[in-house]
C-alpha cells in the first residue's frame, strides 16, 4: 500500500486570553494510504476540523503550527514549505470540501466560473480547456446537463447539486487526497447517501485516499476503512471500521455508541455521556476524559497514551493494558 | 445593558479617549462660565482690539476683544444642549416609528416607510434651509425642535428592521400568545431590545448634529447672535481671519474634536454590540 | 427583470412626489408666509407687496399653491427667482455644470483613493498602517468641511498664495481654451481637497468594514483551499465588497451635496451649493424650492441607479 498521507504529533497552539497559549490539537497523528478512506470522527470543539486546515497550512492565525509536529506528502515535507509552495498543495496535491455549500461558494461568480479557476490556478491549460474539464467534472459528480449548468450561478442549485459542485471543485486540479469536512451535515438525509455514494465512487475510479472528517457514527459504517476517533485534541481510538463497531473500547467510543438511538428493541430513555466536552483551553490533567468516564481509576490520573488492544486497534486509555486480547495482540 | 455598553467602550483605546472627552467637555460646559469671564460684558469699549493667545487669554481675544476661551465654553454649552435635545428627539421619533411599522407590518408600514423614503430624499441641511430661509431668527427652542425631527428616518429604519427580526423571537411569539396587547409587546420586549442600537444612533447622532448646527450657525441661520456659538464664531472670524487666525481656529478644534470624541464612543458601542466579537 | 426595472422606477417616482410634497409643506410650516420678510429693508409699500404677493401666487389656499407648483414642474418651470428676476430653471442650469465639475472630481477620488485606502487597510487589517488610518479618517469625517475650507483658502491661498482662495476663474486672464481649463484646475484644487476630506474619510471606512465583513466568509476559505493566489482570493471577497459601496455611492450623494454648500460658499465656487446659500440669505423662496427640487430629484434618481447597477451586478437579484 503506498503511503500517501503521514502526520505526526500534530500540535496546534492559539494564545489564551490570559496569556500564554492553549492546544486545541494536541498531538494528533494518523496515516492515509491510496485508495483508503479514514473517518476522524468526534463531537465539535474536539479539533478535527483544525487538523484537516493544517495539511493545506490554512490554520487561520493567530494560530501556529508547532514546528515538532510532521505533515508528509509522500515525499514533501509540508511544514517545511516557504513562499509560493504551500499554494502548490492546496488543490494540486489535496484537496478539500466544506460543511455548508451555501455559503461555501461564491454566489456572484458561476459554478462552471469558479471550477475552471480551479483548474487554471494549477494545471496550464487554455480557458476552453479549463472549461471542458469543467463540464466533465460536474458530469462525474453526477449533475445532469453539465453542459449547461457550467453557467449557473449558485443560489440557482439544490443543495445536493451545490454539495456535488463543491467536489467537483475540489477534484478540479486533481489532487490525490481528498479532505472532506462534515460533508453532509449541511443536507437532508435522502441526499446525503447520495453525496457519500459520490465520495465512495470517485476514490474507486480515482484512486484517491479520502479523509472524511464527522461527527455522525451513521456514515461511517460502511463508507470509511478505519476510523479514528478525537477528544479534546487527541486521537483516543483507532481501528478499522469493523473492529471499531464491534468492539468498540474506550470508554469514549462506547460512549458515542450508547448514546446513538436504535431502531430495532423497545424505546428506551437516550444515554447520553455525562458532563459536557472541556473547552480548549482547559483540558482535564491525566486523562482528558476522566471527569466523565464511568471508568474512570487512580492510573486515570496520569495521561495515557496509545497502547494497543487488538490488530490495528489501539486506545488512548490506561484500559488497554487489563484488556489484553487472548490471543495475543499482533501490533502493526 | 446599557451600562454594560459603556464599560466596554471603555475597554478600547478609541472609546475610552472619546469618553474621557466628552466627560471633560460636559464639566467645562457645566462649570467653565462660572469660573472664566463673561464674554457678553466684557466689551473694551476703547480698545476693540484682537489680541493674540497670551497669559490672561490663552486662546486670545477677537475683534470686539471677547475672550476667545470663554466664548468657546460658552458655545460648548449650547452646542452640547442643542445636540443633546435635539437628538434625544430623534432618538424617539425614530424608535417610535420604526418599531410601530416593523412590528404592525402591512398598510401601516409601507406608508410609514414610503414617507421616510421621501423625506431621506431630502438631504437634512435643505430641509432646514428650505423651513429657515421663510422664518430665519428662530428662538433656540424652535431650532431645536426643527433640527430633531429631521434627523429620525435613518434611525426609524434602522429599528425597523430590529423589529422585523424580534417579532419573530420566541418570546415575542410566547407573549403574542397569552393576549399581551401590541403596545406592551412594543415596549416591553422590543423597545429594551433595540436600546443598543438606539444608543449608537444617539451616540453618532450627536456628532452629526453638532456639524449640523455648526454650519446653520455659519450661514447665519442656527443660533443668532449674542447667543455663542461655534459655528458662529467661525462666521464672526471670517473677516479676521487673515489678521487673528486665533479667533476661528480654536472654534473648528473644538467641533472637530468633540465630533471626533463622539464617534469614537458611537464606533466602540457599535462594536461591543456586535456578537460577533474581535 | 424589465418588470422589476419599471416598479423600481415607480417606486422612485413616488418618493420623489412625497420628497416634494414634504419640502413645499415645511416652506409653509412656519408662520409668516415666504414673502414675509421681503419687505424689510425695502422700500415697498403695502399694495406693492400685495402685487408681489399676487404674482407668487401667495394669495390662494395651500393645495392650490401646491398643485401649480407640481403641474408647473411638470412643465419645466420653478417659477421665477424673486432677486434675479429671472426663471429658476436657467439659474440652475447656468450653476449646475460647476457643481457637477466639482462633485464629479470628488466622488472620482472617492472611488479611487477611498476604496483603494478601505481595500488596503482591511488587507493589513490590526497593522500599524491601519490604526493610523482609521486615525485620520476619523478625524476627517469630524472635521466640519466649512471649517476646513476657510483654513485652507487662508493657508494655502492668503498666507501662502500657493492657489487661489476663491472663484472658479481668474477674471484677468487671456489664453486660449487650455489656458481656461489649466485655470479652472487651479481653482478646482482647494475646495476638491476640502469636500474629499471629510467624503474619503467616510468610504475608506465602509469600504475597510464590508470587505473585512467578506473576507470572513467561509467561500473564501474555499477560494484558499483551492490554491489561489491571495490577489485572487481578495478579488472573491472584493467582488462582494462591491454591493455595499454601491449602496455608498447613494448614500453618499446626500453628503457631498451637503457639503458643496458649505464649501462652493466658502470658496465662492460658482455652483449649486452657492446659490442656495444665497437664495437662503435673499428669502428667494422660488429659486430654494427649485434648488431643493433638483436635489432630491438627483438623489433619487442616483438611488435608482444604484439599484439598477445592484441587479445587474448580483445574480441573485437579477435572475430571481
Amino acid at each position: 500500500m503506498t503511503r500517501v498521507l503521514d502526520v505526526r504529533d500534530l500540535r496546534i497552539s492559539f494564545p489564551a486570553p490570559g496569556g500564554g497559549r492553549f492546544h486545541p490539537v494536541d498531538g494528533v497523528s494518523f496515516t492515509l494510504d491510496r485508495g483508503e478512506t479514514l473517518a476522524l470522527v468526534g463531537e465539535s470543539g474536539c479539533g478535527k476540523s483544525l487538523t484537516s486546515l493544517a495539511l493545506l497550512r490554512l490554520v487561520p492565525p493567530p494560530g501556529r503550527i508547532d514546528p515538532a509536529s510532521v505533515i508528509r506528502l509522500r515525499d514533501t515535507d509540508v511544514l517545511a514549505l516557504e513562499g509560493e509552495a504551500p499554494r502548490q498543495v492546496r488543490g494540486r496535491r489535496i484537496g478539500m470540501i466544506f460543511q455548508d455549500p451555501m455559503t461555501s461558494l461564491n454566489p456572484v461568480f458561476t459554478v462552471g466560473d469558479q471550477i475552471a479557476e480551479g483548474v487554471r490556478a494549477h494545471l496550464r491549460v487554455t480557458k476552453a480547456e479549463a472549461r471542458e474539464r469543467a463540464r466533465g467534472l460536474l458530469q462525474e459528480v453526477g449533475i445532469p446537463d453539465p453542459a449547461e449548468r457550467l453557467d449557473a450561478y449558485p443560489h440557482q442549485l439544490s443543495g445536493g447539486m451545490r454539495q456535488r459542485v463543491m467536489i467537483a471543485i475540489a477534484l478540479s486540479a486533481e489532487p490525490e487526497i481528498l479532505v472532506a469536512d462534515e460533508p453532509t451535515t449541511a443536507l437532508d438525509v435522502t441526499v446525503q447517501a447520495q453525496i457519500l455514494e459520490v465520495l465512495d465512487q470517485l476514490r474507486r475510479t480515482r484512486g484517491m485516499a479520502v479523509l472524511l472528517i464527522t461527527h455522525d457514527l451513521g456514515i461511517v459504517a460502511g463508507r470509511a476503512d478505519r476510523v479514528a476517533v478525537m477528544y479534546a485534541g487527541q486521537i483516543v481510538e483507532e481501528a478499522t471500521t469493523a473492529d471499531l463497531f464491534a468492539r468498540p473500547s474506550h470508554p469514549y467510543t462506547q460512549g458515542l455508541f450508547a448514546s446513538v438511538p436504535r431502531i430495532s428493541g423497545p424505546v428506551q430513555r437516550l444515554t447520553p455521556i455525562r458532563g459536557t466536552v472541556p473547552p480548549p483551553t482547559a483540558w482535564p490533567t491525566g486523562c482528558r476524559f476522566r471527569p466523565r468516564c464511568p471508568q474512570a481509576f487512580e492510573k486515570s490520573e496520569q495521561p495515557p497514551e496509545l497502547l494497543p488492544v487488538g490488530p490495528g486497534h489501539r486506545i488512548r486509555c490506561w484500559l488497554a493494558e487489563r484488556a489484553a486480547a487472548p490471543s495475543g495482540s499482533a501490533t502493526r | 445593558m446599557i451600562a454594560d455598553l459603556l464599560r466596554a467602550a471603555w475597554r478600547t483605546p478609541g472609546g475610552r479617549a472619546g469618553l474621557v472627552f466628552l466627560v471633560f467637555l460636559v464639566l467645562l460646559a457645566l462649570l467653565g462660565p462660572l469660573v472664566l469671564p463673561d464674554p457678553f460684558q466684557q466689551f473694551d469699549l476703547v480698545e476693540l482690539q484682537s489680541a493674540p493667545p497670551s497669559g490672561p487669554h490663552p486662546f486670545g481675544t477677537d475683534q470686539l476683544s471677547r475672550d476667545v476661551l470663554s466664548r468657546v465654553v460658552n458655545g460648548a454649552r449650547v452646542s452640547l444642549a442643542v445636540a443633546g435635545i435635539a437628538v434625544a428627539l430623534s432618538v424617539t421619533l425614530g424608535a417610535v416609528v420604526g418599531l410601530v411599522a416593523g412590528y404592525l407590518g402591512g398598510g401601516v408600514d409601507a406608508v410609514l416607510m414610503r414617507l421616510v423614503d421621501g423625506a431621506m430624499a431630502v438631504p437634512r441641511l435643505f430641509l432646514l434651509l428650505v423651513v429657515l430661509a421663510v422664518a430665519s431668527r428662530v428662538p433656540l427652542a424652535v431650532l431645536i425642535v426643527l433640527i430633531g425631527t429631521t434627523g429620525w428616518f435613518a434611525t426609524s429604519r434602522l429599528i425597523r428592521a430590529e423589529a422585523l427580526r424580534l417579532r419573530e423571537e420566541t418570546y415575542v411569539r410566547a407573549a403574542e400568545a397569552l393576549g399581551a396587547s401590541r403596545r406592551r409587546i412594543i415596549f416591553r420586549h422590543l423597545l429594551v431590545n433595540t436600546a443598543g442600537p438606539l444608543l449608537v444612533a444617539a451616540t453618532l447622532g450627536v456628532g452629526d448634529v453638532i456639524l449640523l448646527e455648526a454650519g446653520l450657525s455659519f450661514l447665519g441661520l442656527g443660533v443668532q447672535p449674542p447667543t455663542p456659538s461655534w459655528g458662529g464664531m467661525i462666521l464672526d472670524a471670517r473677516p479676521v481671519l487673515e489678521s487673528a487666525p486665533w479667533v476661528g481656529i480654536f472654534p473648528g478644534v473644538m467641533i472637530t474634536l468633540t465630533v471626533l470624541a463622539t464617534n469614537l464612543v458611537g464606533d466602540a458601542l457599535r462594536d461591543a454590540l456586535d456578537p460577533r466579537g474581535a | 427583470m424589465r418588470r422589476w426595472l419599471l416598479r423600481r422606477a415607480l417606486q422612485s417616482l413616488v418618493t420623489l412626489a412625497v420628497a416634494l410634497v414634504l419640502l413645499f409643506l415645511l416652506m409653509h410650516v412656519l408662520p409668516g408666509d415666504p414673502l414675509s420678510r421681503l419687505g424689510e429693508g425695502r422700500p415697498l409699500t403695502p399694495e406693492q407687496v400685495q402685487a408681489l404677493r399676487d404674482r407668487y401666487d401667495l394669495n390662494r389656499p395651500l393645495l392650490a399653491q401646491l398643485g401649480s407648483f407640481l403641474g408647473g414642474l411638470a412643465r419645466g418651470d420653478l417659477g421665477v427667482s424673486i432677486e434675479y428676476a429671472r426663471p429658476v430653471t436657467g439659474l440652475l442650469a447656468e450653476r449646475l455644470p460647476a457643481t457637477l465639475l466639482l462633485g464629479g472630481v470628488v466622488l472620482l477620488l472617492n472611488f479611487t483613493v477611498g476604496l483603494w485606502l478601505g481595500v488596503r487597510q482591511a488587507v493589513r487589517r490590526g497593522s500599524a498602517e491601519d490604526r493610523w488610518l482609521t486615525t485620520l479618517s476619523l478625524a476627517g469625517y469630524a472635521t466640519p468641511s466649512f471649517w476646513l475650507g476657510l483654513v485652507l483658502a487662508w493657508l494655502v491661498g492668503v498666507k501662502w498664495r500657493l492657489l487661489p482662495p476663491a472663484g472658479m476663474r481668474d477674471p484677468l486672464l487671456e489664453g486660449g481654451t487650455l489656458t481656461a481649463m489649466a485655470d479652472i484646475a487651479r481653482h478646482l484644487v482647494l475646495p476638491v481637497l476640502t469636500l474629499s476630506a471629510v467624503s474619503i474619510a467616510g468610504t475608506m471606512r465602509y469600504q475597510r468594514a464590508a470587505l473585512i465583513e467578506t473576507l470572513r466568509l467561509p467561500y473564501i476559505l474555499t477560494a484558499r483551499a483551492k490554491g489561489l493566489t491571495d490577489r485572487r482570493v481578495l478579488w472573491h471577497g472584493w467582488r462582494n465588497a462591491l454591493f455595499p459601496v454601491l449602496t455608498l455611492f447613494g448614500l453618499w450623494l446626500p453628503i457631498l451635496v451637503t457639503g458643496s454648500v458649505f464649501v462652493e460658499s466658502v470658496f465662492a465656487w460658482p455652483g449649486l451649493g452657492s446659490l442656495a446659500a444665497t437664495a437662503v440669505g435673499n428669502r428667494d423662496y422660488p429659486l430654494l424650492m427649485g434648488a431643493a427640487t433638483l436635489v432630491a430629484g438627483i438623489v433619487v434618481l442616483a438611488s435608482f441607479l444604484t439599484d439598477v447597477a445592484y441587479g445587474l451586478l448580483d445574480p441573485r437579484v437579477r435572475l430571481s
